[in-house]
């Protein structure tokens, strides 16, 4: 089994759509000065350094050593990882696993995407097959429209119900002062005239049916950073160590057309290992809290059923009855999510280093007000490829 | 002040007309199918020996059961929308440079006798019609080169 790994630290930088004031080595070096000075850590402090991005979107490839003035890992072993959107949260599992070897105490996870130098679109059709995809893929909008337009068709969802859900994030976003889209606009109207808005709006341009711009992630500059240390040293660095209580990953199709869009198989199968792992029985009892990848709205429907929050097709109900809200039974995403934040190959850590706040009541206006014992996470890469992860307060056995 | 300052101040550089072409291998089986679309306008996929599963286009290896494939089936031309869109954003193909022509029709289609879905464009943007559920047919470019875009697009039936 390992050491036991906690998250000690965690820094990022505000979301924008453009963070021209900085190249991408000086908006590394923002997240981890931050997340050192949160774990009162200096970079001489770290054993090792585990860095992702997605290289498509900068065209630079060697980001290991091109970053090492920004990220402290000059004549440090590093690790660089790229797994697509779920980049961030497989450099939190690499960095777990570094510290869970016995082989390194305290690890240094980064994550950063600028996305506002390339295409975003067309920098994600170059991510897959060249033969066989590229020449009629979308991108991930068009690919993700597929998907809700299989899963309406199936239990009868509605455009009101995927609306429901961008407007949960979006009032979340309101209370994180690092998410980049603050829709101040919304503020003080009723849910249910919000919904009515964004499905009827026509400034809420259509993108792909049954996706308009409000069912989407933007496209984010941003960096975050996360420290990771062993059972031996967390104890000392962090009054509430959020510990790792499980983490799997699941891959399943190469192409996207083997894509089986009836379940999210990978995030199923993912989640139902970790939950075990973990000693979790009863889901929507026992966690306290969700920061998931939902890059677009109906994954926030059909995505919770098949963690196992409820039966198929029951979704929206969940999302509706307020279950996922912040003062809900299960609240998601309380920073905003990926709807309200993108900066791809920083999202996932996001939702890891959000989650670990959660889990030490530092998150500041977004903490929720219940105790959490479990946080659980979510990545979520192009062709369905899933990882997750489970923190827990209690250090486990 | 300081914003419009920045403004100024703040460069980008751009990367210029980029020309980096690549040749991807094919491999036989990959090329049988291309040959095939080709030469006698033929879809061709391939069954797995343990799971019978036929997938689109053919690959060597079942993932599942991890066994070496070799039984090539000929499909129909004609299959069922398993799901699908209407792009209606507008953006640049990266692999030719040119902005796609929106709004068109954007599917996985289940050809008969396939198990998995080959992803393609669907000449219709009526959502009245273009649903899951509904039958299509392939329609072949005149002249074909050897690419998945020798097929043309898929039309509704």
């Amino acid at each position: 089994m390992g050491k036991k790994v906690a998250v000690v630290g965690f820094g990022q930088t505000k979301g924008r759509s453009a963070r021209k004031d900085v190249n991408g080595v000086e908006l590394i070096n923002e997240a981890v000065v931050a997340a050192l000075a949160d774990a009162e850590l200096t970079i001489k402090d770290i054993d090792a350094v585990v860095i992702g991005n997605m290289d498509h979107f900068e065209g630079v490839n060697y980001v290991d050593s091109w970053s090492v003035e920004g990220s402290g890992g000059v004549m440090k072993p590093i690790f660089k990882v790229t797994t697509g959107g779920t980049t961030g949260t497989t450099v939190a599992m690499s960095a777990y696993y570094h510290v869970a070897s016995g082989m390194f105490d305290k690890v240094l996870a980064i994550g950063w995407e600028k996305n506002s130098e390339s295409d975003t679109t067309g920098a994600i059709i170059t991510a897959f097959d060249p033969v066989w995809e590229r020449p009629n893929l979308g991108g991930a909008i068009a690919g993700l429209a597929l998907e809700a337009s299989k899963y309406m068709s199936t239990y009868g969802i509605t455009e009101r119900d995927g609306a429901r859900v961008a407007v949960r994030e979006r009032l979340h976003a309101l209370n994180n002062p690092f998410a980049h889209l603050h829709q101040e606009w919304m503020k003080g109207i009723p849910v249910d005239q919000l919904v009515e808005l964004l499905v009827t709006s026509k400034e809420n341009v259509m993108l792909a049916y049954p996706l308009r711009m409000s069912d989407m992630c933007p496209r984010t500059d941003a960096a975050a950073a996360a420290i990771f240390a062993s059972e031996d040293v967390a104890e000392k660095m962090a009054a509430v160590p959020a510990w790792v209580a499980s983490t799997t990953n699941r891959h399943n199709f190469a192409l996207a057309g083997d894509v089986d869009m009836d379940r999210n198989t990978t995030m199923a199968s993912a989640a139902k290992r970790a939950f075990e792992k973990a000693g979790i029985k009863e889901p929507l009892k026992e966690i306290g809290v969700c920061e998931l990848y939902l890059p677009y709205s109906y994954a926030g429907l059909k995505w919770m059923e098949d963690y196992g929050f409820c039966a198929y097709g029951e979704g929206p109900k969940l999302v509706w009855d307020k279950v996922t809200d912040m003062d809900g039974e299960l609240p998601v995403n309380p920073s905003g999510g990926v709807m309200s934040s993108n900066p791809i190959g920083a999202t996932g850590l996001i939702r890891v280093g959000e989650a670990a706040l959660q889990i030490m009541r530092k998150a500041g206006t977004r903490q929720v007000q219940k105790d959490v014992n479990f946080a659980f996470i979510t990545g979520f890469g192009g062709c369905y490829w899933a990882d997750v992860m489970v923190l827990g307060k209690k250090k486990p056995s | 002040m300081e914003k419009k300052k920045d403004e100024k101040e703040l460069l980008t550089i751009g990367s210029g007309d980029l020309y980096q072409p690549y040749s991807w291998s094919v491999g036989h089986y990959g090329s049988k199918f291309l040959h095939e679309l080709k030469d006698h306008k033929k879809l061709l996929g391939i069954r797995c020996p343990k799971c019978n599963k036929v997938y689109v286009p053919p690959r060597k290896v079942c993932g599942k059961c991890y066994v070496a494939m070799d039984e090539f089936v000929e499909l129909s031309d004609e299959g069922e929308i398993y799901a699908c869109t209407i792009i209606q954003f507008g953006f640049v193909d990266p692999g030719t440079g040119i902005q796609r022509p929106v709004p068109y029709g954007y599917a996985f289609i289940k050809l008969d006798g396939a198990d998995t879905c080959l992803s393609h464009f669907v000449d219709s943007t009526d959502p009245e019609k273009f649903k899951v559920g509904a039958r299509v047919k392939a329609v072949f470019e005149e002249k074909r080169k050897g690419s998945i875009v020798d097929i043309k697009h898929f039309t509704l039936i």
